[in-house]
C-alpha cells in the first residue's frame, strides 16, 4: 500500500470509528430488527421477512403520520427559508436598531426546542393564553388551538418555522456579507433595477448557501419534532402525529420494537432519497465561485 | 490460545474481586441497597414528602439504604424503568401507573408480591377498587400507593346565582346536563361562564371509561384480553358526552384541556368540572368561593375508574433485597403513613384503616369534600387496563377524539376502536 493511502486512512480513522459506532452499526442493525417480530418477556425473537413492512402499510397511523409529515414539510421548508431571507435581507441594509433586530431575529435559535414549546404552549393556550387574549380584545371566543383538528398541525409549523429562520437567516447574512460591492455599484452603473439586481445576481450567488441551508431544512422537517412531545403528543387523534414521534411512540410506549425499526428504515429511506434528489440533481445547477 | 485463555481468565477475576470487595465489606455489615423510581417531573412537595419518608424509614431500619430516584413522568418514569431494568441496571423497585401492570407482567420484569407477602395478610387491607388493577391471573402484582379517581368539582356560588340548591349536586346524566345548563352565564354570543367541562385531551379514555361504567358497561373483561368499547351501553356513555355539548350545550364544544379544567373553575368560568382527586388540594387552596366535591352521577348506577400508580417490585433483586423492598414497602403503607401522605397530597388513601386513625377522622370532619373519593370507591371500576395496555388506550383515545371533534358519529366510531383493539389483543388469546 502507498503511504499516502495510509496516512489518509489514519487521518479518517477517527471519524469513521465513530461513525460505524454509533450511525452505521445502529443503522445495519435496525434493518436486521425490522426482519423479526417483537421480542416478548423471555422469548427470543421470531424471523418474519417482510411481514413488518406488509403490516405496516395496513397501519392506518402511519400513513397519517406520512402525510402529515408531507405537509409539515411542505409547508415548514420554504416558509422558512424564504423567511430567513427576507430577515437576512433586511437586517443586511442600513437600517436603525440593526444589532438589536440581528439579535431579536437569532434568539429563537439559541433556545432549546423543550422551551420554545413551552413558551407557544401557552401562547396557545385557550382563553388564557396570547393569541385568545389578543382575539378577545376584538370579540373573539375561545379557540382550542392544539385541540383542534384544523389548527393543531398548522401551530406546529409556526412553531417550527419560528424556531428554524433566525438559523437560516444566519447563513444567508454570512453569504450576503461576504458579497462584493463592487457587483452592486457596476450594475447601478448600468442603470439595473434593484428587483433585477436581485433576481439576476444576488440570488444566483446565495445557490450554494441556499442547497446548504435547503438540505438542514429538509433533514428538521423530519427530525425536529420535540415540540410535539411537549405541546400534544401526536393529538388530537394523531392530527399532529409524524414520523419521528411515532416510532418513538412504538419503540417506548408501545414497546413495539418491530414495528419502530421497520418505521426507522423507512424513514432511513426516505432522508436517503431526498439527499440524492438534492445533492445529485439539484447540486448540479448550483453555481460554486 | 489455551495459555492465553488461562491469563484473561486469571485476570478478570482478578478484576472482578476488586468491585466486588466493596460489597462483601458493606454485606458483612449487612447493610442492603435499594433504589426506587418514583414519577416527579421537577422538585417540589412530593419529592421532600417522598424524601421524607426514605429518611425516616432509614432511621428505623439502619440495615436497609434506600434511595428513591426522581424519574419525570409516569410514562417516562416506565420507560427508564423498562430500559434500565432490560439492561440489568434497573432499580429494585418502581412507582409506576397501575394499568401498566400487564406490560411489566408480559415482559417478565415484575415478581407477584402474594408470593413475597409472607402473612398473606397485608395485601387484604386494601381496598379491593384499588387492588383490582394489579390483580392478574389470580396473583397480586402491585401494591396501591399514589391512588386517585374522578370526582366532580361544583361552585356553590353560581349553583345559587342560577336558581340551584347549592348544597345538593346533580345526581344522574339528565339533572347533570339540565342543572349545567342554567348555571351558562353570556355576554350577547359569547359564552362567558360554561356549565360543565370533562376534559377531553390527555386521559380521555379514563373520562370516558366512568360514564361508560355510569351506564352499566366495564371496558375490559378480567383478564385483560377482551374489550367491548362498542357494546350499546358504551355508545350510550359517549353520546351523553356528546349530549352535553350539542342538546344540553352546557359544555364547551370540541376538546376541553386537562389542564384548563381546574383552571377555568378556580376562576368562576366553569359551574362544574370532572377532574381527578388529584387537584382537590390545588382547588381547595386556590378557590375564593364555597365548592363542593360529589360523586360523579349515575345513570344505570354510580360508576367511575380509579386511577394513579401502584408500587412493583422487579424480579432481577437478590433475595436480601427483595425482603428489604418487602419491608419498606410494608412500612411506608402502615395506616398512619397512608394517612399523612393522603392529607399532604390529595390522593385517596388505599386502605380502609387508614380513614380510622384520629388524624384522618380530624382532618374530614374540618374538610369533608376529601372523603367523597372514598364514599365512591364501592362504586369504582378498574382503570382500562389490557395487554398491550398502552396501544389498546391510544386506539380508544384516538377514536374518542374523533367524536369529540365532530368527525365520527360515537357508534361507528367504537366499533372501529373494537377493530383496533381485537386486533391488538390476537396475539394474547389463548389458544
Amino acid at each position: 500500500m502507498r503511504r499516502e493511502t495510509v496516512q489518509g486512512w489514519l487521518l479518517i480513522l477517527p471519524a469513521l470509528l465513530l461513525l460505524v459506532a454509533f450511525t452505521h452499526w445502529p443503522a445495519a442493525t435496525t434493518l436486521l430488527d425490522s426482519f423479526y417480530a417483537t421480542p416478548k418477556g423471555s422469548r427470543p425473537p421470531r424471523f418474519v421477512g417482510l411481514e413488518n413492512y406488509l403490516d405496516l402499510l395496513d397501519d392506518p397511523v402511519f400513513w397519517i403520520a406520512l402525510r402529515n409529515n408531507a405537509i409539515y414539510a411542505l409547508w415548514t421548508i420554504p416558509a422558512s427559508v424564504i423567511l430567513a431571507l427576507v430577515m437576512a435581507l433586511a437586517v443586511n441594509t442600513a437600517i436603525p436598531g440593526r444589532a438589536l433586530a440581528r439579535m431579536a431575529y437569532f434568539t429563537p435559535t439559541m433556545l432549546p426546542m423543550i422551551a420554545v414549546a413551552n413558551i407557544w404552549l401557552f401562547f396557545f393556550t385557550p382563553d388564557y393564553g396570547l393569541f385568545d387574549h389578543v382575539i378577545g380584545v376584538f370579540g373573539g371566543g375561545r379557540h382550542n388551538w392544539l385541540g383542534d383538528r384544523d389548527t393543531a398541525l398548522p401551530a406546529m409549523i409556526v412553531v417550527a418555522v419560528w424556531k428554524e429562520a433566525g438559523f437560516f437567516m444566519i447563513f444567508y447574512l454570512a453569504a450576503l456579507q461576504a458579497m462584493p460591492p463592487d457587483l452592486k455599484e457596476c450594475a447601478a452603473l448600468e442603470g439595473s433595477s434593484r428587483w433585477n439586481f436581485f433576481r439576476r445576481v444576488t440570488l444566483p450567488l446565495l445557490m450554494p448557501t441556499t442547497l446548504f441551508v435547503l438540505v438542514n431544512a429538509v433533514i428538521n422537517a423530519f427530525r425536529l419534532v420535540d415540540h410535539v412531545v411537549v405541546m400534544t403528543h401526536g393529538g388530537p387523534d394523531n392530527a399532529t402525529n409524524l414520523l419521528l414521534y411515532y416510532i418513538y411512540q412504538a419503540g417506548f410506549r408501545f414497546w413495539d420494537t418491530a414495528l419502530a425499526a421497520t418505521l426507522t428504515v423507512v424513514l432511513l429511506f426516505l432522508l436517503g432519497m431526498l439527499a440524492w434528489f438534492q445533492f445529485g440533481v439539484l447540486g448540479k445547477r448550483v453555481h460554486y465561485r | 490460545m489455551s495459555s492465553f485463555k488461562a491469563t484473561r481468565r486469571a485476570v478478570l477475576a482478578g478484576a472482578a474481586t476488586l468491585p466486588l470487595a466493596a460489597p462483601a465489606i458493606v454485606n458483612a455489615q449487612g447493610v442492603t441497597e435499594i433504589e426506587f423510581y418514583f414519577p416527579v417531573a421537577v422538585g417540589g412537595p412530593i419529592t421532600k414528602i417522598i424524601d421524607g419518608y426514605a429518611a425516616d424509614f432509614m432511621k428505623a431500619y439502619p440495615y436497609i439504604k434506600v434511595k428513591p430516584v426522581y424519574a419525570g413522568s409516569y410514562v417516562d418514569t416506565l420507560t427508564k424503568a423498562v430500559t434500565a431494568t432490560k439492561a440489568k441496571q434497573g432499580p429494585q423497585m418502581a412507582l409506576l401507573l397501575a394499568v401498566d401492570a400487564y406490560t411489566l407482567v408480559d415482559e417478565e420484569l415484575i415478581v407477584p408480591l402474594d408470593e413475597l407477602d409472607a402473612h398473606k395478610t397485608w395485601l387484604k387491607q386494601f381496598y379491593p377498587a384499588f387492588l383490582g388493577n394489579a390483580t392478574i391471573d389470580g396473583r397480586i402484582w402491585g401494591v396501591p400507593f399514589q391512588r386517585s379517581t374522578i370526582v366532580a368539582y361544583w361552585n356553590k356560588d353560581l349553583f345559587k346565582a342560577a336558581g340551584l340548591d347549592p348544597e345538593k349536586p346533580p345526581a344522574t346524566w339528565e339533572e347533570t346536563g339540565e342543572w349545567t345548563a342554567k348555571t351558562i352565564k353570556r355576554e350577547g354570543d359569547r359564552v362567558t361562564s360554561w356549565g360543565i367541562e370533562i376534559p377531553g385531551d390527555g386521559f380521555t379514555y379514563w373520562l370516558y371509561q366512568a360514564m361508560a361504567a355510569q351506564a352499566g358497561v366495564e371496558l375490559a373483561s378480567d383478564n385483560g384480553r377482551k374489550v367491548t368499547f362498542n357494546s350499546p351501553g358504551a355508545v350510550d356513555g359517549l353520546q351523553f358526552w356528546l349530549d352535553l355539548m350539542n342538546k344540553y350545550k352546557s359544555h364547551p364544544q370540541g376538546i376541553s384541556a386537562w389542564g384548563t379544567g381546574p383552571r377555568d373553575f378556580i376562576e368562576g368560568k366553569v359551574a362544574m368540572i370532572w377532574h381527578t382527586t388529584g387537584n382537590l388540594t390545588n382547588i381547595k387552596n386556590s378557590a375564593k368561593f364555597p365548592f363542593g366535591v360529589s360523586m360523579l352521577p349515575a345513570h344505570k348506577r354510580r360508576g367511575s375508574p380509579t386511577g394513579g400508580g401502584n408500587f412493583y417490585v422487579f424480579k432481577n433483586n437478590t433475595p436480601a433485597q427483595q425482603a428489604a423492598c418487602m419491608t419498606f414497602l410494608t412500612w411506608v403503607t402502615t395506616p398512619e403513613r397512608a394517612a399523612n401522605w393522603s392529607m399532604a397530597t390529595g390522593y385517596v388513601a388505599p386502605r380502609a384503616d387508614a380513614w380510622e386513625t384520629q388524624e384522618m377522622k380530624d382532618y374530614v370532619a374540618g374538610f369533608p369534600q376529601a372523603a367523597v373519593a372514598r364514599d365512591q370507591l364501592p362504586f369504582a371500576v378498574p382503570e382500562l387496563s389490557t395487554h398491550d395496555n398502552q396501544r389498546v388506550a391510544q386506539a380508544l383515545t384516538d377514536e374518542l377524539q374523533a367524536v369529540l371533534l365532530g368527525r365520527k358519529q360515537p357508534k361507528q366510531a367504537l366499533d372501529d376502536a373494537q377493530t383496533a383493539a381485537t386486533k391488538l389483543l390476537k396475539p394474547f388469546q389463548k389458544a
